[in-house]
């Protein structure tokens, strides 16, 4: 199966420095694009070529990250050409997290700005996220910061022009059709509906991060004595 | 052996413990961070009889002044020519020496580099984050960085006064402006001129650095076509361009996705030579085929090995 878009004939398979190949099937957010970057990612974890050393699963993207001194471009795109639209991509039953969100104003900066954009009342905004059904796509940008695509249609909203400074961990963000739990205090040109007290960073060694590329999350809202105990916890 | 202890009199800004980094979690947006110059960190940690990759303090131009408040722990100084203020006596890093219980330690910037590495005989005593000691700079996870007034506790510390001396410091650690880079992968965003001016230069280093990336000065080279690409996977020696223009070459902290176009990719084994050139200094890019960047890797990682392993075994 091969797509094409602006003359490109995808995957594209391109040499990155020493030690990366990246291989793209499109350029768009697509799931059927996502879904061949993610069946790639799961074939190379179980039939891994001598010298890979990661994989980064992106929207329409897979980086494979391989070791110089063993393996090189050539191996890495024969190997990855072996494995295309091999399997499924899905683990037969994803995981559903529920992840708790309060909507109070002070933790909800934007929800106004939002509402008014979105010609809504700020419940309806609020009614309209719960409503959204999402998926993780990706990590990016910074640690356990997971892309959360399924932001419904009438919520949709381009980033701001310029990003607000000191945005506190823990904001839900939304922008275009993704939605992000923030993990850390960082700049961010996404819009700030409300907060959460879900640990992503679990603190666990065993499973560091609350999702797997491919999980659900629902979002579920509670009030502010509910996020107070949870974030205090 | 016993315990040493360390007062922090100073650090500047970007002075943090650092380790081998936290490899193989980019899928979790965590990068590998880990010493902007890897080969000037192993070195240090060599010399000293220390695994290369333990943990050890990795010291920008901001400079590190420290007192030794009880015990007894000799230390290498490795990377850069900085210098190193010994209770009073002066000498240049790539060296050994012990310090004891009420002398004071000064590492400053000299005549050239940008980053150097104290590592310390014992253990120090930092958190861990997923494994690895390395500071993340942007959320501070990990070892963390020094500031001023902070205490370090170095268990098992002792004086390996037998490992006293100079380090070599080889050609490969002195500062690279000619960066080997393989093209793309997004260059479909620029127009054949704005690559033969990227190609062409002249680059220089600016003030707009940290450890996730450097800032560069140089030609105009803003991508032509719209920017619309969705997020992809970064690395370290990702050469991004912003939509006014702005070249950014990422480093050790960088973001592990972003969804401006990258022109070229430095190669990994020219970046922690690259990491010592100072704001100023001149930048010059040369594309190599992907089969030569193997190769090109393949002579530095040898020349690499020797170099240490001659450390070990001179001292050993």
């Amino acid at each position: 199966m091969c797509a094409v878009a602006r003359g490109r004939v995808f995957p594209v398979f391109s040499a990155i420095a020493e030690h990366s190949l990246l291989v793209e099937f499109g350029e768009t957010i697509a799931p059927e694009i996502h879904d061949r970057v993610l069946r790639l990612d799961k074939a190379l974890s179980e039939v891994p070529f001598e010298g890979l050393i990661e994989t980064v699963p992106a929207y329409a993207a897979i980086l494979i990250h391989f070791d110089p001194l063993v393996a090189d471009h050539v191996a890495a795109e024969a190997a990855a050409r072996q494995l295309l639209d091999r399997g499924t991509a899905r683990t037969a039953r994803p995981r559903l997290h529920e992840v708790p969100v309060c909507y109070d104003d002070d933790l909800a900066p934007d929800l106004a700005l939002v509402a008014e954009a979105a010609r809504l009342s700020p419940e309806e905004v609020i009614a309209a996220h719960l409503a959204g059904h999402y998926e993780v796509f990706l990590y990016g940008f910074a640690p356990g910061y997971a892309y959360l695509a399924g932001v419904p249609e009438v919520l949709r909203m381009p980033r701001k022009p310029a990003a607000v400074r000191g945005i506190p961990a823990g904001s839900v963000l939304i922008a275009g059709q993704q939605c992000l739990v923030s993990t850390i205090t960082m700049p961010t040109g996404w819009w700030v509906i409300g907060r959460s007290a879900a640990r992503i960073l679990t603190d666990d060694s065993a499973r560091p991060f609350l999702f797997d590329v491919g999980d659900e999350v629902r979002f579920r809202r509670v009030t502010r004595a509910e996020y107070e105990r949870e974030a205090g916890r | 052996m016993s315990d040493a202890t360390l007062a922090v009199t100073f650090a500047g800004p970007h002075v943090s413990v650092q380790d081998g980094g936290r490899p193989g979690l980019m899928r979790y947006g965590v990068p590998c961070s880990g010493p902007m110059d890897r080969l000037a960190f192993a070195a240090a940690n060599l010399a000293l009889g220390n695994a290369a990759h333990a943990p050890a303090i990795e010291i920008s131009m901001g400079g590190l002044m420290l007192e030794c408040q009880s015990g007894v722990v000799s230390y290498a100084v490795a990377g850069g020519g900085f210098i190193v203020d010994h209770a009073g006596t002066k000498r240049s890093s790539w060296s050994v020496a012990t310090l004891r219980a009420g002398e004071k330690l000064a590492i400053r910037p000299g005549h050239w580099g940008s980053w150097c590495y104290l590592a310390l005989a014992g253990t120090l005593a930092v958190p861990e984050w997923l494994g690895s000691a390395s500071t993340h700079a942007l959320s501070g996870f990990g070892g963390g960085r020094l500031v001023s007034g902070q205490r370090m506790q170095i268990a098992d510390a002792g004086g390996r006064e037998r490992r006293e001396g100079d380090i070599p410091c080889p050609l490969q650690a002195r500062p690279r402006g000619e960066l080997r880079v393989t093209m793309g992968p997004q260059q479909r965003f620029f127009h054949p001129d704005t690559i033969t001016a990227f190609l062409s230069g002249p680059w220089t280093m600016t003030s707009a650095w940290d450890r996730m990336g450097v800032r560069l000065r140089g030609p105009a080279i803003a991508p032509q076509a719209e920017l619309d690409m969705p997020s992809e996977p970064i690395v370290r020696g990702s050469v991004q361009v912003a939509g006014d223009g702005v070249a950014t070459v990422l480093l050790a902290d960088h973001q592990t996705t972003g969804g401006y176009p990258k022109i070229a990719t430095v190669l990994d084994c020219d970046l922690d030579a690259f990491v010592q050139l100072r704001p100023g200094d001149p930048v010059l890019f040369r594309a190599v085929t992907p089969a030569g960047a193997i190769g090109i890797a393949r002579t530095a990682a040898i020349g690499a090995s020797a170099y240490l392993e001659a450390i070990v075994k001179g001292r050993g």
